[in-house]
């Protein structure tokens, strides 16, 4: 059975019927109901997925399709899916249902801040679309095939910031499509010298790891294709279009934006930068290290002085990126497996920090935290979840982003000593921005407009009980998503040839620490 | 003159029927004119020129099937191979396209030779008098276009360059709203494109003063084996390249264009965006490829030039623009300079194919998408005729949604997303600059196509993020020809952007062969 074809197919096909049905609540649980078949299949997926073959080449990747689309330009439809891309595959399908329930009245006009109606069928088609080629992204494993889905999924979710999001929509929109262009401009310059240099004829990933051997290339080709992530993930100095749009984006297309479309930034820094070119990964590691670095210290200063809950959030994750890409060039496993653990971590729990921003805001008309005060009072279930996806975003000990974080650092540290130690203020300074927004929104006397906001209702409570019972499970038992993640990364190492040290005592410490 | 017999030229009328075809119909039209009832004239011409253009693209396909020619016709005047049929094929449909378009009412003055806001003009209003005459005015000027780019001497294409050219200097002037700024467009077009077309013939002149021949091989030939007139050559091919780079309107060339754009009937626009170009760009690369082609060291440091000027004057100052039309046209100045650095990328016979088929490509797929956005633009109206001003396109999405999301489409083709047609043209040419040893140039190319992305989205924005004018452009209801247009060419850029290859196969074949001299 062609897996990962079916996976893109069925939202695709529920694209188009939801926008083909009659009435606006038929479109939005044909939606769901499509979201959660996907669900259901990527489940069944995961679990025929054996981890084991990932060491060997020929069975890396796994559900592994393959079918000439344009051969004049040695273009195929390739796809599959090794360990890393599977994870990511499931964050992205789990997060799409909950956005679903989470997104149920954004479209409607009904919010407190008194949004304009719009079309709601257009919108929930959007997501199943923005679904489909999200998976279609991290199981390319034709470059070419992924840079087409790379640049086409800016689009559905231009529309969806520039249509459904808040009052500065249309600037925000046209940045973020802007910066990702052009990032993805300059990375289809690397793709087409890619392929001329290589003469290889084909865009199939595997044959072209280790082909370009000349260093001067290799700097030059490695720069295109990480400019290109750099923006999207987006790595400090390239950032500023992400605040922006994360704070107009409504809530559930922000969660897809930081939790999905931008880990497509660190997952390409992994699977492309690294294996295509590792001899100037190494050498501009330095570099991105200290970008790294500096993304996270800004990255959490400036989350301290935000007003806005949004944008706040949208600079926390800035800081986190500066994590993942620490770990993805620390290019030990501890710190590969740690920054893929912490993409998927990353994703829940800005996830859900994004979307019960989003349902207050849905209340209150307001995302500037002044506006607020005591929410604690009124509605304990909403903050109690926000303070534990707040605690999550500040890798609490016990809760998934934890192991992670954690991970990165141990990796990192076998090698950047420095780097690190600067890096871990970073964790301080999470709390600094977690802890006071929920005090000045939280506690405190409760605020005139405040009163009388009711708690979260039993759909909302459905869209965030799940993202706290993955980040809790997460945090006390990583280990399956470190079985998944841990042969791939090593395989992606090994084609970065670089020797590693303690690879398998790193599960038990970090098991140790979870608890 | 006496003991000499002269021969009869030998003419291979099967290879040439599809110019002969279209020439043919263009007579009888006039014909029609003279001799046909006012009132019968339109029923007549408009399915002439149908028929006469669907007869030479089947002509077309047939010469095409039967195999390639071996030498050019005509006594060596016309080459009829693999490159000319392709642009034959492109031009014939996108002109039967936008005949479609020229078919609707409306567009045209009622008579052109009236007074803008006259008595006359009235007159010629009331009593329903149509301009009819554009018909064969159409099909003389796609005749024109056929032996263009097919034309293997120098003498031909000048000859096809005026018999292009002046048909379309009389077609911008007949518009029938904002009379004025169609005068003006025709006025300005017919002046400078007689000033490139003296340029032209007079570098003609100074080559075959270099060469002693008009001929395009025969140029190439004495490459090798005159010595000593350098200068004259080198000053008649910057000549010639003057007038070619005039005619697909290549920056410092460029200036015609908006104006032309914006003053002439759209449909007539729409007719010279696409096909045009397409024509102008077969004679440039015939003229540069088999005439100069061992000059390359001389000509391609200026063309690296105009590429990287035509590409930046292009997307920076479309970005000023504020009417739709005047948008388009510089966005098509921007495509002219990506297309050219297709024509740059000489090198190995290979790599010469793999140019010439990207070029081949880009053409037919900017074509579609330049037809369409035109057909789309002639719907979208308000009192005073077409709604040109951009602010005038707010909130269109929400009133057509249907509309303006073709029009986000064929935007987003022109800024080259993928999935749509033009990425895989960008991305084509894109690679044969790169194998062909032109990185900068590409580096150029696609920051210039990141600014050009900027106008494109604004567009969108507008039409979809904005609230919609109070007394906003209605959509007129589009005529079945229209319709057709719109959908033919949202069509192709789906189409061409998803499975490319056949057309990608089609144009490989027609380029593997190259030029035949």
């Amino acid at each position: 059975m062609p897996w990962l074809s079916t996976l893109m197919a069925v939202p695709v096909v529920g694209a188009v019927g939801v926008s083909l049905v009659k009435s606006d609540k038929l479109a939005k649980q044909l939606a769901l109901v499509v979201s959660l078949v996907v669900l259901v299949l990527t489940a069944v997926m995961a679990f025929r997925f054996d981890p084991a073959l990932g060491a060997a080449k020929e069975t890396r990747f796994q559900f592994a399709e393959v079918y000439d689309w344009i051969p004049a330009f040695g273009v195929h439809y390739g796809v599959g899916v090794d360990g890393i891309a599977l994870v990511l595959i499931a964050l992205s399908v789990i997060l799409v249902p909950i956005v679903i329930l989470a997104s149920w009245h954004d479209a409607d006009g009904t919010g407190a801040a008194a949004p304009p109606r719009r079309s709601v069928k257009t919108y929930f088609a959007l997501l199943l679309v923005l679904e489909a080629m999200m998976i279609g992204v991290f199981a390319a494993t034709d470059v070419f095939l992924f840079y087409v889905f790379f640049e086409a999924m800016l689009i559905p979710m231009y529309f969806m910031i520039g249509s459904y999001g808040g009052a500065q929509r249309s600037y925000a929109a046209v940045k973020f499509l802007l910066y990702s262009l052009f990032g993805g401009l300059l990375m289809l310059v690397a793709v087409i010298a890619l392929y001329v240099i290589a003469e290889k004829g084909t865009f199939m990933f595997p044959e072209l790891v280790g082909v370009i051997q000349d260093p001067t290339t290799q700097k030059w080709l490695f720069l295109g294709f990480f400019i290109a992530f750099a923006v999207k993930a987006p790595l400090w100095p390239f950032h500023t279009w992400l605040p922006d749009a994360a704070a107009q984006a409504p809530a559930g297309a922000a969660v897809l934006l930081v939790g999905v479309l931008d880990k497509v930034g660190t997952y390409g820094m992994l699977r492309f930068c690294l294996e295509l070119f590792p001899d100037a990964a190494k050498f501009f590691t330095p570099l991105v290290i200290t970008l790294a670095v500096i993304g996270i210290i800004y990255g959490a200063i400036v989350a301290i002085g935000q007003t806005d809950m949004k944008r706040l959030i949208a600079y926390t994750s800035i800081s986190h990126f500066g994590f993942i890409a620490l770990g993805v060039f620390a290019m030990t496993t501890n710190a590969g497996a740690g920054a893929t653990l912490y993409m998927v971590n990353h994703g829940f729990s800005t996830g859900a920090l994004f979307l019960i921003t989003g349902f207050l805001i849905y209340r209150r008309g307001s995302s500037q935290i002044a506006d607020y005060g005591g929410v604690q009072k009124v509605a304990p279930v909403l903050a109690g979840t926000f303070l534990v996806a707040g605690l999550s975003g500040l890798s609490l000990p016990g809760l998934s982003t934890f192991v992670s974080e954690f991970m990165v650092l141990l990796g990192s540290y076998e090698r950047y000593v420095v780097p690190t130690i600067i890096a871990t203020t970073g964790v301080i300074l999470a709390a600094v921005y977690i802890l006071w927004m929920y005090q000045r929104t939280m506690n405190g006397p409760t605020a005139e407009k405040v009163k009388g906001l009711p708690d979260l209702d039993a759909r909302e409570r459905w869209v965030v009980g799940p993202l706290i019972v993955l980040i809790i499970a997460l945090g006390f038992f990583p280990k399956p998503a470190l079985d998944m993640i841990n042969p791939a990364v090593d395989h992606t190492l090994s084609n970065v040839h670089i020797s590693n040290v303690h690879v398998t005592p790193a599960v038990a410490e970090k098991k140790g620490a979870g608890q | 003159m006496n003991g000499t017999t002269i021969t009869a030229p030998t003419i291979e009328y099967a290879l040439l029927a599809p110019m002969l075809i279209v020439f043919g119909a263009a007579l009888v039209g006039v014909l029609v004119e003279a001799f046909a009832p006012r009132y019968l004239r339109k029923s007549i011409q408009m399915p002439l020129t149908l028929l006469a253009l669907i007869g030479a693209f089947v002509t077309t396909v047939l010469t095409a099937l039967n195999g390639l020619p071996e030498r050019a016709a005509a006594m060596g005047a016309v080459a009829v191979d693999g490159p000319s049929l392709f642009i034959w094929g492109i031009i014939l449909i996108l002109a039967f396209v936008s005949a479609l378009l020229i078919n609707d009412d409306d567009q045209f003055v009622a008579q052109a030779a009236a007074v803008p806001g006259s008595v006359d003009e009235e007159e010629a209003v009331r009593s329903g008098f149509a301009q009819t005459e554009v018909y064969p005015l159409l099909l003389f000027a796609v005749g024109g276009m056929l032996l263009f780019p097919a034309s293997n001497d120098l003498l031909a294409m000048f000859v096809a360059l005026e018999v292009m050219s002046l048909p379309l200097y009389l077609l911008c002037g007949l518009a029938r709203r904002r009379r004025l700024l169609s005068q003006e467009a025709s006025v300005k077009y017919f002046l400078l494109g007689a000033f490139s077309s003296a340029f032209f013939l007079y570098g003609t002149a100074l080559v075959y003063g270099y060469a002693g021949s008009v001929d395009l091989r025969a140029i190439s030939e004495a490459l090798g084996s005159v010595s000593g007139q350098q200068t004259l050559l080198l000053v008649g091919v910057a000549l010639l390249g003057v007038g070619l780079l005039f005619k697909i309107g290549a920056a410092p060339f460029q200036a015609w264009k908006p104006d032309v754009y914006q003053g002439a009937p759209t449909a007539v626009t729409a007719l010279m965006a696409s096909t045009v170009l397409v024509a102008a760009f077969g004679a440039l690369l015939r003229v540069f490829w088999v005439a100069l082609g061992n000059l390359d060291w001389d000509w391609r440091p200026v063309m690296w030039g105009v590429a990287i000027l035509t590409m930046i004057v292009g997307a920076i100052l479309a970005i000023t623009q504020t009417d739709i039309k005047r948008m388009l046209a510089y966005s098509s100045i921007a495509h002219a300079g990506f297309l050219l650095t297709g024509v740059i990328a000489t090198g190995s016979a290979a790599q010469n194919s793999q140019s010439l088929s990207a070029v081949l490509f880009y053409m037919a797929a900017y074509g579609f998408t330049t037809v369409g956005a035109f057909a789309v633009v002639t719907m979208v109206r308000d009192a005073g005729g077409e709604a040109g001003h951009l602010s005038r396109w707010a909130g269109l999405g929400k009133r057509s949604p249907v509309l303006a999301g073709i029009f986000a489409f064929f935007l987003l083709a022109f800024a080259g997303i993928p999935l749509t047609s033009g990425f895989f043209g960008k991305y084509a040419v894109f690679t044969a600059a790169v194998g062909g040893g032109a990185l900068p140039l590409v580096i150029v190319g696609v920051v210039s196509s990141a600014i050009a992305a900027f106008f494109y989205v604004r567009v969108i924005v507008l039409m979809f993020f904005n609230e919609p004018a109070a007394d906003g452009p209605s959509i007129a209801a589009p005529s079945v020809g229209t319709s057709a247009v719109v959908a033919l060419a949202a069509a192709a850029t789906v189409v061409l952007g998803v499975f490319p290859q056949p057309v990608l196969t089609l144009a490989d074949q027609a380029a593997s062969a190259l030029f035949i001299r």
